[in-house]
């Protein structure tokens, strides 16, 4: 039995029509919308590759269906840039040294910037650790990665500032 | 991962209608029902998707001074609800010491109750497991065993129920509300998950069709907000199942307890009330060796289930350790390292 769902994926709407109910999200983004930068790691919700905000929220990607998910609103890695302008935390990752081989980075940068709109770790290096232990770096470029988060925060916090100032 | 039908009920009457086929099971957020389909430990032939049924995701106070929670709203949520942590600082630290934060942000309250355990052969599908297949087995019990339980096990299961959030839950009298074939019933949480005896594959006590819509806190849960912790030991400091956890709740009037809460984690196949050593600390002042011997009783019970005696040991001083940590008050703000060992808290009596 075919199922449609409609969902939003980095602004724009597009609809699926799904033959199979197995389908997850990162299944979906990956192989109908070809938006590879979210990756499949473990598949099993342990490594955090796979992060997006569905609904302004980090979750994995490998443990949602998507036919459960119909209506939602998605924002990925390949969305987060404004045209060539990297978004701060896409910056700050790579001014910090904030990965090695690349593969975790997307969804360590999707699971920072879901953090920073959680507002539960502050400024505190290690709350931010603590909030971001769900996305692991075989690479251990971890110092890099909070110095990243640091940063990538306090410019936005500026940014924020001036705006309302 | 088996092929399945997938269904999206409209109400609730419709949603226990259709899980109450063989075959059937809810999907609420899937962050562990889809893990165990891919590892086809779970093999359900439909599933009945209750993530858009309405009137489940509320946080109610109510009339009586008791909250109601409904069974879809998200971990993360529930720990974040100001109102929430405050009143019941224990079940907030003890939610947010559990999984990662993505996770948080998808699980829902009734999944976290319905969670299997963590045990690595219910897990593998080439070893023989009880749970998994009723009557084959169990290879845990002569293997790889130092996180399995110490309480309340059989000759047929070892395994550990592994929810943080229950703990504290059962510890301040949680009531699970429950819809089912016959309307609307309800049960304490310490009657929801059962012991292994010679049915490990029954985890529960509800029914085919039986569909939790709401935990439910009473009055008194939250008279012990000012001395509330949860403490959890596990192999990392983050994202780790407990290997042994304890909430500790007391209301100290006078200095004296009046009332004592404990329920440790980790050590059995439910979340684990500890009652006698709840009756030691009643009327006593708050001292280390009250908190000791509360542990003691606490574990009277206990014995190893293979290579993890060290587990019941190490319950004894985390039961103290966190009595001893709520006796020195809720702290102004969660800690940096939620129900950690390692978290830097002032004012506690070390055990």
């Amino acid at each position: 039995m075919n199922h449609s769902i409609s969902l939003t994926v980095n602004g724009a709407r597009r609809d699926f029509v799904l033959d199979d109910p197995r389908v997850t999200l990162l299944d979906l983004l990956r192989e109908r919308l070809h938006l590879t930068g979210t990756k499949k790691g473990c598949d099993r919700g342990q490594c955090g590759a796979c992060t997006i905000l569905v609904d302004g929220k980090r979750i994995n990607s490998c443990l949602a269906l998507a036919i459960s998910h119909d209506g939602a609103d998605i924002l990925t890695i390949e969305g987060v840039a404004r045209g060539d302008q990297l978004h701060p935390m896409q910056a700050a990752f790579i001014a910090h040294d904030g990965f090695q081989c690349g593969f975790c980075t997307p969804g360590q940068i999707m699971s920072a910037i879901g953090m920073m709109s959680e507002a539960q770790a502050g400024n505190d290096p290690e709350r931010i650790r603590e909030c971001m232990s769900g996305n692991l770096c075989r690479c251990g470029a971890y110092a890099g990665i909070v110095d990243a988060v640091l940063d990538a925060q306090g410019k936005m916090d500026e940014t924020n500032q001036r705006r309302s100032a | 991962m088996k092929q399945f039908d997938y269904v999206r009920p409209a109400t609730v009457t419709e949603a226990v209608a259709a899980a109450a086929q063989p075959g059937a099971v809810y999907l609420a957020a899937g962050t562990n029902l889809l893990d165990l389909m891919k590892g086809n430990i779970s093999r359900p032939d439909r599933l009945v998707d209750v993530t858009h049924l309405e009137g489940l995701d509320g946080i109610e106070r109510l009339a009586d001074g008791g909250l109601r929670i409904g069974a879809l709203v998200s971990n993360a949520d529930l720990a974040h609800d100001a109102d929430f942590a405050r009143s019941y600082p224990a079940v907030a630290e003890a939610l947010l010491s559990g999984a990662s934060a993505q996770l948080r942000n998808a699980a829902t309250v009734g999944g976290n109750l319905l969670q299997r355990t963590r045990c690595a052969y219910f897990y593998d599908t080439a070893s023989r497991c009880n749970k998994r297949e009723a009557g084959s087995g169990c290879d845990a019990r002569d293997d790889e065993n130092r996180g399995h339980a110490v309480l309340g096990w059989s000759e047929n299961c070892i395994a550990t129920h592994p929810s943080d959030f229950c703990v504290p839950l059962v510890a301040l009298d949680a009531v699970v509300e429950i819809e089912g074939r016959n309307g609307r019933r309800e049960i304490a949480l310490e009657a929801l998950h059962r012991l292994p005896g010679d049915a490990p594959e029954r985890e529960s006590a509800l029914e085919p069709g039986d569909l939790i819509v709401a935990v439910r806190l009473p009055p008194a849960a939250s008279g012990f907000a000012a001395h509330a912790r949860y403490l959890k030991v596990r192999e990392r400091t983050s994202y780790a199942f407990a290997i042994v956890s304890a909430a500790a709740a007391l209301r100290i009037e006078g200095g004296r307890i009046a009332e004592a809460r404990l329920a440790l984690g980790g050590v059995a196949a439910k979340p684990w009330r500890a009652r006698a050593a709840e009756d030691v600390l009643r009327g006593v002042a708050p001292t280390a060796d009250a908190f000791q011997e509360a542990a003691w009783r606490a574990l009277t019970d206990a014995k190893p289930s293979g290579d993890n005696a060290f587990k019941i040991e190490l319950a004894r001083r985390i039961v103290a350790r966190a009595l001893s940590l709520a006796a020195a008050g809720t702290p102004a703000r969660l800690p940096a390292l939620p129900a950690s060992l390692f978290a830097s808290t002032s004012g506690a009596i070390h055990a």
